[in-house]
């Protein structure tokens, strides 16, 4: 081949080359973008879920909701790290191929609700027969943002303290007040020999949810009108009590720790005390997994400087997607498993709701532990409907807002760390009500 | 009757500058001319493939990198210039730790594997009883996937039940928090890594000590040197080529390890952020703070990093072996 011919293939092939990229750009935003239009009949009813539950025990009574509706309906189950990134993915595509939105209200709903990628469900839930007031007011208010009801709360979540009724029963039983809590603590843990007074999240991001109880209990918040609050003396004991705790009972590798790690301790007799959600409880009762199915015993959060002030939160919510062509069946979805009848049968299960019918029908509460369901009872009266900043990035606030947790749970002095974390905290909540604004 | 003659045309002529010819000229009249067009045709899916998969996401990473977009990608969003860049690089205390991470990561796993890939490669340079298992066995780590690889390691290191605490224990020796320790997460991810990249190093070098002449190294021994003589100034200097493109192949990859960080630390790196290398930054940008122009300078800036890695590696050892 002569040298022309050459140079005249390279040129071509740099044209073939950039056609094909834009052409590959076209197609790859084509696919991007929205299809528009309308549903196949036969297209199924699609749902994004959290591995829980209440996924297994609501798929169990699908045949019931596609008879209603005649069509098909398929969920999908991720771990709640999966089904963010997912919808994170789909939905920058505007991906009409999911329908109802299994979504954490504190966690994602600002910022989902900020993209434009919910529906407004407001007009639907006014319906009479849907009884909106039905549902607790805490879950209820965090439904809502900017005036608009986008997700409707399914399960709620309070913290319940997991002791070991064997260990106390000598101690006057389990600890009312954080102080107590402390002490029996100490005076159980045998860490030579493998036995811990206390397990407990430690991870930075994953522990400020619990901890946030621990932080009302001291009299403090993340924010106070709009500022950051993390630097208080309220806070500033709050983190060094849960670092101590920690550092003095808990076991190693806790700053590593989150739900899956701290909790098989517990539930393999390792440690006295355990505080976390009362919707893992079931995971203590189960021989297959848990060592401590007689004698575990459960009580409701201690009281702190500022008495018992837990969080009462929905955990996870129904939601629709904004992009979605079956918005209808999507929501006579949520309808169904929303129900007061449906909220009622799951509870009598085990499934903490968030309608006030079930909580005040004893049926439903026949399936906890007397105990346990005492201590949901405590918690729904006092608790408090955030357990996280109520912020646009909440992964970024927790990441700050954790840090001072960290260095209380590896020994270090908390006032420093946390002065420097309230700082980048300030600066953070300046940047996101810019977002918000925007 | 009068008839409208089309020109004469060859390949040649064709090929030639000159005023435009009719469209009727273009129609493939030659099977070279045939064959030129096919080829395109034969090459098109794979440029489409590449532009989709690779060019365009990268000319797309590098726009959004000069905007603020933020929590929606298709969402409104205004050029800013070199502001994300220069928030990455005046962030000391995320950004430049990471990269710190990336690159103690990155050598101390590189240079242990291609010691002990050496080491290996050497003693398994001749055929010994049970060859074929011992490489079986080798290429067992290679096939896992980093994800299982990381679940397997948690378990085995879990600071309360795992069995290397036991192992410890029973050699009368203190146990450790190892993952669950700030101090040493990324050792103890360098260490699995060497594990797992290790037999890999082992295997390209031992393809390229298998090309050896052996001519040399006889004559070196007939010369009187040692093994240690022999390996320093006979084996190491032929092996130069393929040891430079092993590490160019492996810093790459060790550059951009993420899943096995990932699968052990979480999100963030960690509580102190203690193995937070540049690519968790950027998926931790991306996906946990939806700050997409941030994200986008972060990676343009990774890639030039990586790059730049590159260039270096390979000039070196360009200057080596000449």
């Amino acid at each position: 081949m002569s040298t022309r011919s050459q140079s005249l293939s390279r040129r071509s092939f740099g044209k073939l080359a950039a056609a094909a990229a834009a052409a590959a750009g076209g197609v790859t935003l084509g696919a991007c973008s929205s299809g528009g239009g309308t549903a196949s009949p036969n297209a199924p009813l699609r749902i994004m879920a959290i591995n829980h539950v209440w996924t297994h025990t609501i798929s169990k009574r699908l045949g019931e909701f596609e008879d209603l509706i005649g069509r098909r309906v398929s969920i999908s189950m991720l771990t709640a790290d999966q089904l963010a990134n997912s919808y994170n993915v789909k939905l920058n595509a505007s991906a009409t191929d999911v329908d109802v939105m299994m979504v954490r209200a504190l966690q994602e709903q600002l910022i989902f609700a900020h993209n434009g990628w919910l529906t407004d469900l407001s007009d639907r839930v006014r319906d009479d027969a849907f009884r909106w007031d039905d549902f607790q007011e805490a879950p209820r208010e965090r439904s809502a943002t900017a005036g608009k009801v986008l997700s409707v709360p399914v399960v709620t979540e309070r913290p319940a303290l997991y002791y070991r009724k064997d260990l106390v029963a000598d101690l006057g039983g389990p600890p009312r007040t954080l102080d107590a809590l402390m002490d029996q603590s100490l005076e159980l843990a045998d860490r030579r020999n493998n036995f811990f007074g206390y397990v407990g999240r430690g991870q930075r991001n994953g522990s400020v949810s619990q901890w946030s109880s621990f932080l009302y209990s001291f009299g403090g918040d993340f924010t106070v009108d709009g500022q950051s609050a993390i630097g208080t003396p309220e806070a500033i004991a709050a983190y060094e009590f849960y670092g101590r705790l920690l550092e003095r009972t808990g076991p190693p590798g806790v700053t590593n720790m989150s739900l899956e790690q701290a909790m098989p301790i517990f539930a393999q007799g390792k440690a006295a005390f355990y505080i976390d959600a009362d919707a893992i409880y079931t995971n203590f009762l189960d021989p297959g997994v848990s060592t401590v199915q007689d004698t575990v015993g459960f009580a409701p959060f201690p009281a702190g400087p500022a008495g018992s002030r837990p969080h009462n939160i929905p955990s996870w919510s129904l939601a629709i997607n904004e992009f979605s062509l079956l918005r209808d069946d999507a929501w006579a979805f949520i309808r169904w498993a929303s129900s007061p009848e449906m909220v009622a049968a799951l509870q009598s299960e085990g499934i903490p709701g968030a309608r006030e019918s079930a909580w005040s029908d004893p049926a439903t509460l026949g399936a906890f532990p007397g105990e346990l369901a005492e201590s949901m009872r405590i918690s729904t009266e006092n608790g408090l409907g955030h357990d996280r900043p109520d912020v646009l990035q909440v992964s970024r606030a927790r990441d700050i807002v954790g840090r001072p947790l960290v260095a209380g749970i590896l020994g270090e002095s908390v006032p420093p760390v946390a002065r420097d974390a309230d700082a980048e905290f300030a600066d953070f909540l300046v940047r996101d009500n810019r977002h918000r604004e925007s | 009757m009068p008839t409208t003659k089309a020109p004469e045309t060859t390949p040649e002529r064709a090929a030639l500058p000159g005023p435009r010819r009719p469209r009727t000229t273009r129609a493939p009249r030659t099977f070279e001319q045939a064959n030129r067009r096919l080829k395109w045709a034969m090459l098109a899916p794979a440029l489409v493939f590449v532009g989709a998969m690779i060019v365009f996401p990268l000319i797309f990473t590098v726009n959004l990198s000069f905007t603020d977009a933020f929590g929606a990608v298709n969402a409104d969003k205004g050029y800013v210039g070199f502001q994300n860049f220069t928030d990455a690089l005046e962030d000391s205390r995320r950004f430049w730790p990471a990269i710190r991470r990336t690159v103690w990561f990155t050598i101390g796993a590189v240079a242990i594997e291609t010691v002990l890939g050496l080491a290996l490669a050497m003693l398994m340079r001749k055929a010994f009883r049970g060859m074929r298992w011992v490489r079986t066995l080798l290429i067992i780590p290679l096939l896992t996937t980093p994800v299982a690889i990381g679940i397997l390691w948690l378990l085995i290191l879990d600071p309360t039940n795992g069995i290397a605490n036991h192992l410890l224990d029973s050699l009368g020796l203190p146990p450790q928090e190892f993952l669950g320790s700030v101090s040493q997460s990324l050792p103890t991810l360098m260490f699995i890594d060497v594990w797992q990249w290790t037999p890999m190093m082992t295997l390209l070098l031992l393809a390229g000590l298998s090309t050896l002449p052996e001519e040399p190294e006889e004559a070196a021994r007939v010369d009187g040197a040692n093994g240690w003589q022999r390996f320093r100034h006979v084996i190491l200097p032929m092996l130069g080529p393929t040891l430079a493109t092993a590490l160019v192949l492996r810093s790459v990859d060790a550059l951009k390890t993420f899943d096995i960080l990932y699968a052990t630390k979480g999100p963030g790196g960690g509580s102190d952020f203690e193995v937070e290398t540049l690519n968790v930054y950027a998926y931790g940008l991306t996906f946990d703070y939806q700050e997409y122009g941030l994200a986008s300078a972060v990676l343009v800036l990774f890639t030039l990093f990586i790059i730049g890695v590159v260039v270096v590696l390979r000039r070196r050892a360009g200057r080596k072996s000449a």
